[in-house]
């Protein structure tokens, strides 16, 4: 005799139209931004706008809204290892010569 | 528990017969043992190619080879011993055979994941086999470019294919154990409960899947500039060649503790089994292994001081460095305090143990000789590098490695190794070993350069010295094949629980059962707890 | 002792004690996966960052001769695919086999069609002579000198896109198995775990494009007219 599913939330359809529109909305809106000169800021908004529709994807679609809470460690703990692989790289390519050694 | 003949009980061995019930199997156990001969295979192949290496050395001269043939010999040394050998020897075969027993369950999460696993080291193993074959391949195996990229006639991309494709089953090695560690323990198997062996084991499979992919896309992007010149680390297009160093070793270096991690774990079992005391700082061990996984992350860039990374990017992976050896030392002080008034026994897997503890010592400390961005500069690309890690991975990862299977090799396969032989080779490998490195620390540090096949004359001695003791240690290495094979057949019938040793895989019968457990086994104590094993009266083999 | 394999189901196989247990395992086994596919992806990220840091201008002008409109387009392609596949999920969730098949089915198809427009973008940069180490490489507006670092944009745009389609074309390939398998009848409310770990790794191969999409193709548009 099978158990009931575990994950009982079953979202309405309403709901993931709401999001489908939210992100049609986002990706219409970073399309359009780019056009618009915020200097250094540009990236930022971009990778926020993108950062926004990649949480919308992951706590609707991916249901990580209903999921257990090791579920959500990993996935916090894959963002902060990319985040060592960007950062620490940086650390050489964003500051080579910056100390004034020939070479270095 | 009544110790019936092996052959007249229903045990994994016995219990199907044929080709087919074992390259289909699902079997946790048969899968270990896939494993245990592939990796075998690929440990011999990648000694003969040191035996090569130092038949060489034994004259200044580069008189038995040509340069580009002595390149291709410590590349496929490198090559087999690593992806082939190291990466998956225990966590493949100790870690596949008893993980799921050490936490009560029947099995992995995903049986059908594991063979697959084993099926990928193969294919892997054969693409690299087959481009040794064909010609060989000259690169390092580091595959630096822009000679691997642009400049060697080898076989890059076989060889490198063929280690992505290991690679793949070293990541879902990691990802099995991973889920299965959280989630098939059995009743009363809490965290802390869990023996040292499976915390090592869990540490080494986070490594395996944060790190591997890494080394994964870094191969494929090797691959594209090699074979459709896309030019992403062709200096000629702005592109920078110290890139693919950053991406090569963010994985291997966190791959370095993926080879020792499960090691320590074995040595956690068998000090502990052998002092007949529970591991002390328990706790304090199983983060240390997790702290060893996480801090190994941290500190690639000392493989990149000299080949042209910022100064700055320099201190800050030297800094680091520092911190990653302080849970390792944790561990040998914590394996030391458990000896402290121990009932210690000096059984075979002991003597391996002891000497992990010594020899994994001697490298770790000359880590931090490395790890100073000063003394690096010195000894960079020396044999004194050469030396520091062959401490670590043969005196301390393979002794950990030839310690587990002499533990379990009883439980394995039901018959007893004969220990006196056992007793001789261990000592025959620890000599050979250290007349075999312990000269090449004097080499490095008196300027002897790394994957040069001639020297100057007055590194002769030491060279031969190196060579003498890399004869010693091949003996040793072929007398446990001898015996291992010799006792299945004619081994002492081997009891439940020989070592007296604490664990759910020695509650068991020897060889198991299929699946494991007559029962879901209930666990009301801790690790180690030999006071409940007395009280139980187990009769120690 | 008992032969369990005679009485496992593909929702309750021997090693699990119960079907949740198993679902919980498969979802979990899914996810680190995932954290696979980051560390993956991460290194040719690592790869784009250091050289956008390294040569900004040379970068935006490449940017600039990608059509952002079919980029956006083909975004909002792969957005609506993401919809279908959560919505074939939601059918297993409540049991409904024909619309498994459905929107399964509309996956499958807007996967398509993204495959397509990045195919035929592909053949865009082929015409325009912007692939990297031909001899005939050139982008307009960068001097003799950049040029490489232009081959670098490019070699990134199609490492990255490429590896992304690549995904894609798995993701059909399991789109479509799961598709036989629905039509058999095989997902119902108490078991639809194949449904639901594929759609998890479509969501993710989505994901990537939402970060591939701006950094790619938006790159200071601003400052090229």
């Amino acid at each position: 005799m099978s158990h009931p599913p575990e994950q009982t939330h079953i979202d309405s359809v309403g709901t993931y139209v709401k999001i489908l529109l939210a992100l049609l909305v986002a990706t219409a809106v970073t399309t359009a931004v780019s056009r618009v000169d915020l200097g250094a800021f540009s990236t930022v908004v971009a990778l926020g706008i993108a950062c926004v529709k990649m949480l919308l994807v992951a706590l609707f679609f991916m249901h990580l809204r209903h999921s257990t809470k090791l579920t959500r460690l990993v996935v916090l703990g894959g963002l902060l290892w990319l985040a060592i692989l960007l950062l620490l790289t940086l650390t050489d390519f964003a500051t080579r010569g910056i100390l004034g050694v020939p070479g270095k | 528990m009544i110790t019936a003949a092996a052959q007249e009980r229903e045990h994994y061995l016995n219990a199907s017969y044929g080709l087919k019930s074992w390259l289909l199997t699902k079997d946790h156990k048969r899968i270990g043992l896939l494993y245990l001969a592939t990796i075998t295979l690929f440990f011999f192949i990648g000694g003969a190619f040191a035996t090569l290496i130092r038949v060489e050395l034994l004259t200044p001269q580069g008189d038995l080879v040509s340069s580009e043939t002595y390149n291709k010999l410590f590349t496929m040394h490198g090559v087999m011993m690593i992806f082939f050998f190291l990466i998956p020897s225990i966590p493949a075969v100790l870690g596949n055979f008893f993980l799921p027993m050490m936490i009560g369950a029947r099995d992995l999460a995903f049986p059908k994941l594991n063979l697959l696993s084993w099926y990928l080291l193969v294919v892997g193993g054969l693409f690299s086999l087959y481009a040794m074959l064909a010609g060989g391949v000259d690169t390092g195996w580091t595959f630096y470019t822009p000679y691997s990229t642009t400049y060697s006639n080898g076989y890059v991309v076989a060889t490198a294919l063929g280690i992505f494709i290991a690679g793949f089953s070293s990541i879902l090695t990691g990802l099995n154990f991973i889920v299965t560690i959280h989630r098939m323990r059995a009743p009363g198997m809490t965290w802390f409960r869990m023996p040292l062996f499976v915390w090592a084991h869990y540490a080494t499979s986070l490594i395996q899947v944060l790190g591997t992919p890494v080394l994964a896309v870094t191969i494929v992007l090797l691959f594209l500039e090699r074979v459709l010149h896309l030019g992403i680390f062709d200096p000629a297009r702005g592109g920078d060649p110290v890139l693919f160093q950053h991406l090569f070793w963010f994985y291997s270096h966190p791959a370095v503790y993926i080879m020792v991690l499960p090691s320590m774990g074995v040595v956690s079992e068998i000090i502990s089994t052998f002092s007949r005391k529970a591991i002390f700082g328990y706790r304090i061990v199983a983060f240390s292994s997790v702290a060893i996984a996480v801090l190994g992350f941290l500190v690639w860039g000392h493989h990149i001081f000299v080949s042209g990374q910022s100064l700055y990017a320099g201190m800050v992976f030297s800094f680091l460095s520092y911190f990653v050896a302080i849970p390792s030392a944790i561990k040998v002080f914590n394996w030391t305090a458990t000896l402290y008034k121990g009932s210690i026994s000096f059984q075979t897997p002991m003597l391996y143990a002891l000497g992990f503890i010594g020899l994994f010592t001697i490298g770790g400390l000359t880590g931090l000789f490395v790890a100073a961005l000063g003394i690096d500069i010195h000894v960079t690309d020396t044999y004194f590098v050469v030396a520091h890690f062959h401490y670590i991975m043969v005196g301390g990862a393979l002794m950990g490695y030839l310690g587990g299977m002499h533990f379990w090799w009883p439980k394995m396969t039901g018959r007893m190794y004969p220990e006196g032989w056992a007793k001789l080779s261990a000592l025959v490998i620890f000599l050979g070993f250290n007349l075999t490195f312990f000269p090449q620390f004097i080499l490095g540090y008196l300027g002897m350069p790394r994957r040069y096949h001639a020297y100057p004359e007055e590194f002769q001695v030491l060279n031969v010295l190196s060579t003498a003791g890399a004869s010693v240690l091949a003996v040793g290495y072929m007398i446990p094949m001898i015996y291992f094979i010799w006792s299945l057949r004619y081994g002492k019938v081997a009891p439940a629980n020989p070592w007296g040793a604490t664990g759910l895989e020695w509650k068991t019968s020897s060889p198991p059962p299929v699946h494991n457990f007559d029962e879901t086994p209930v666990v009301t104590h801790d690790a180690y707890d030999y006071a409940s094993l007395m009280a139980e009266g187990v009769e120690v083999g | 002792m008992a032969d369990h394999t005679s009485t496992e189901t593909p929702s309750l196989r021997v090693q699990f004690d119960t079907e949740a247990q198993q679902k919980d395992a498969s979802t979990l086994g899914m996810w680190l996966f995932l954290v696979t596919e980051i560390m993956f992806f991460g290194g040719m990220f690592a790869v784009y960052t250091v050289y956008r840091n390294w040569y900004p201008d040379v970068f935006a002008i490449a940017s600039s001769s990608l059509n952002e409109i079919i980029g956006a387009l083909n975004t909002g392609v792969l957005l609506l695919s993401s919809f279908t596949m959560v919505m074939a999920v939601r059918a297993g969730q409540l049991g409904q086999q024909k619309a498994i098949v459905i929107f399964l089915i509309l996956t499958l198809l807007f996967g398509g069609i993204f495959l397509g427009v990045k195919a035929y973008e592909w053949n865009q940069k082929f015409e325009e002579h912007h692939i990297p180490g031909q001899a005939a490489f050139h982008l307009d507006g960068v001097l003799p000198g950049d040029q490489g670092h232009a081959q670098l944009f490019f070699s990134i745009y199609f490492a990255m896109t490429g590896l992304h389609a690549l995904h894609m074309v798995i993701g059909v390939a399991i789109l479509l198995t799961l598709i036989v398998q629905a039509r058999k009848g095989r997902y119902s409310a108490s078991y639809y775990t194949p449904v639901d770990v594929a759609g998890l790794y479509w969501h993710f191969v989505d994901i990537i494009w939402i970060f591939l999409f701006p950094l790619l193709y938006l790159i200071d548009r601003h400052l090229v007219k």
